[in-house]
């Protein structure tokens, strides 16, 4: 019946009205039940990883040689004698209440380990975003405007090598070069008394922000560049020369708002990855943040903080996520139909 | 827009040489990986040189900590390399590819929920994710880093290949081959396959530029195969520590691993213009 297949032939559904005219409030609706459906996801993925890891989680409170009845004792303790299915209930009751229980080796709640440690980890990863943003924007543009000349070439085969570099290999080098051989900033280690002590930390932060910066400010452009391509070569943009606006008039009126929408959704995945890859900076500057305190506990098997650095960074790559798509969604009204994801 | 204008016909040079040297700096990788299946310049577990000798021409890189030549263990990395990128891409192309057909065929419902379990699953991270199965498997072994790292593409290759093979599925060649008989299975094999590979295989090599560098990262984190292995990340790791007296220790690792995945990204823009002839003009 209907031979023609473009949009404009296609017969109108009657929910056209809604979807035309979509709420942020809907969809900020919508929205948080995916995010809530994400965390119950997450949380089962937890529950069953830390199943798998080897050994009853009671074997850490108990010493060599414990008998049946002192056994017995530490698996009522730490729940590891219920059913499966109780535990994992337990498991989500206490989530939701934020209790993430207490370290096997130091005895203290893990909630509070993990708020300091966020105290180191959470300005480490937002400085180096925020560096490699003020690094990335203007080289990005810059490359793609300037696709002809050298140093946009230059930019892009730098941005190339810079997504293949292991993010603790250039700490390693600068590492070498500023604290081996200029001995402008230490190699590494934090002020015992934190930010009571703003001076010492920034210092012990400039290598790592720098570390962090530089690799994610790679990646970062080659996004920006192809997103100001698209820009530079759309219609729209074309349309509005045409009719009689300036280059940079059209740019601010249509270009940034348009280029902006799928670079907010590479920049939450950045600040994730951020957060995330902090465990091996933590590790290369011996930064006591959360990354240092995942691994230690891995090794010496204190599940309840594997457990609570895990819930809580999937939390915040989570909360990030979200934020992103709300912003793009508060930039372009026309993805509001649509639940996840980036614009393209 | 003369700017774009004037680069019409620079992008196809450009990328034939992107797919040369890419392939120049891959194909280097494995040659050396099969000659150290038969030769090394040292035995890697002999310590016959001086602690942390500066390069000389009996060692060519120097040595390490406890006398051990740099080169043969740079050279053993290489082989390491290899088998993670090639074991995880393995393992997360095979599951991956499967999963997203699966998706593309399943009713609406049952292709919403795995597309939402699989936004899930890529957003949670690789590294964590294969420092869990690492520290769950007992003893930390190669193995385990390339199934947790297979695992982690998989779920990227299966949200890749739905999206493509929806898309080819919508074609009108697909009603015509199913009028003139051939059999679902048939279709995926004869017209949705070879549609979507070109841009499966150059995701591949992406990944495995990503597997070697998370491989890497695990190992420098000690959660790595164990010493007799080498791997570049440990290698990286030792050096750290001995960077004041012995600089190139810490360097050398770092541009093979370099090398590696830069080779496999340039490989990987080369095989992108060959299969798409269409996006040298855009991009």
């Amino acid at each position: 019946m209907f031979l023609c297949k473009s949009q404009h032939c296609r017969p109108r559904a009657s929910r056209l009205s809604d979807e035309r005219n979509p709420t942020i409030l809907a969809y900020i609706l919508r929205r948080f039940a995916i995010l809530i459906l994400s965390l119950l996801i997450a949380a089962v993925v937890l529950f069953v990883l830390l199943r798998l890891l080897p050994g009853d989680p009671a074997n850490a409170l108990l010493s060599v040689g414990a008998d049946q009845q002192q056994i017995e004792a530490a698996r009522e303790q730490v729940g590891s004698n219920l059913p499966l299915w109780e535990q994992f209930l337990r498991f989500v009751a206490s989530l939701a209440r934020f209790d993430l229980g207490t370290s096997f080796v130091s005895g203290k709640p893990v909630v509070e380990e993990i708020a300091t440690r966020l105290t180191v980890t959470v300005p480490l990863a937002l400085l180096g975003f925020a560096l490699a943003v003020a690094i990335a924007v203007p080289l990005g543009i810059l490359s793609a405007v300037k696709v002809n000349r050298w140093y946009g070439a230059a930019i892009s085969t730098v941005s190339q090598l810079g997504i293949a570099i292991p993010v603790f290999w250039v700490g390693i080098l600068l590492v070498t070069v500023f604290a081996v051989n200029l001995r402008l900033f230490p190699s590494g280690g934090y002020p015992r008394r934190g930010w009571q002590n703003e001076g010492q930390v920034l210092y012990a932060l400039a290598l790592p922000v720098l570390t962090i910066g530089l690799v994610m400010a790679a990646s970062l452009i080659r996004y920006i560049r192809s997103a100001t391509q698209d820009v530079l070569g759309s219609d729209y943009l074309r349309t509005a020369r045409a009719l009689g606006a300036s280059f940079s008039q059209a740019l601010i009126r249509h270009g940034i708002r348009n280029g902006a929408v799928p670079i907010v959704s590479i920049l939450g995945i950045e600040l994730a990855t951020t957060l995330l890859g902090a465990v091996v900076v933590e590790r290369v500057f011996a930064l006591p943040g959360l990354g240092s305190m995942l691994l230690l506990a891995i090794e010496q098997r204190d599940y309840p903080n594997v457990q609570g650095v895990l819930f809580i960074s999937t939390l915040l790559v989570l909360l990030i996520g979200f934020a992103a798509d709300l912003l793009q969604r508060v930039i372009d009204p026309r993805l509001r139909e649509r639940a996840t994801g980036a614009a393209t | 827009m003369t700017a774009l204008d004037l680069s019409a016909d620079r992008p196809a040079r450009k990328h034939s040489l992107a797919l040369s040297i890419g392939l120049a700096l891959v194909g280097l990788n494995v040659a050396v990986a099969i000659l150290t299946l038969f030769w090394t310049p040292y035995d890697p577990l002999n310590a016959s040189g001086g602690r942390l000798e500066a390069p000389s021409l009996l060692h060519w890189v120097g040595t390490d900590r406890l006398g051990r030549d740099y080169l043969t263990q740079i050279m053993i990395g290489a082989r390491t390399a290899l088998i993670v990128g090639t074991g995880a891409v393995a393992i997360g192309a095979s599951i991956g590819v499967t999963l997203g057909i699966l998706a593309a065929f399943a009713t609406r419902l049952l292709d919403d929920v795995m597309a939402a379990t699989l936004d899930i699953l890529i957003a949670f991270p690789t590294l964590l994710l294969a420092m869990l199965v690492v520290a769950a498997s007992d003893s930390a072994s190669l193995w385990s880093a390339i199934l947790a790292l297979g695992l982690a593409i998989s779920a990227i290759v299966a949200r890749l290949t739905r999206i493509l093979a929806k898309r080819v599925l919508r074609q009108d060649y697909i009603i015509a081959s199913r009028t003139s008989g051939t059999s679902w299975p048939g279709v995926v094999v004869r017209h949705v396959l070879p549609n979507i590979w070109p841009t499966l295989s150059v995701n591949f090599a992406l990944q495995f530029g990503l597997a070697v560098i998370a491989e890497a990262s695990l190992s420098y984190l000690g959660l790595g195969a164990p010493p007799p292995n080498a791997s570049w990340g440990r290698l990286l790791q030792e050096a750290q520590g001995t960077v004041y007296t012995a600089p190139v220790g810490a360097i050398a690792p770092g541009i093979a691993l370099v090398a590696l995945v830069i080779g496999m990204n340039l490989l990987a823009d080369g095989l992108r213009d060959v299969g798409d002839p269409t996006r040298g003009r855009s991009r």
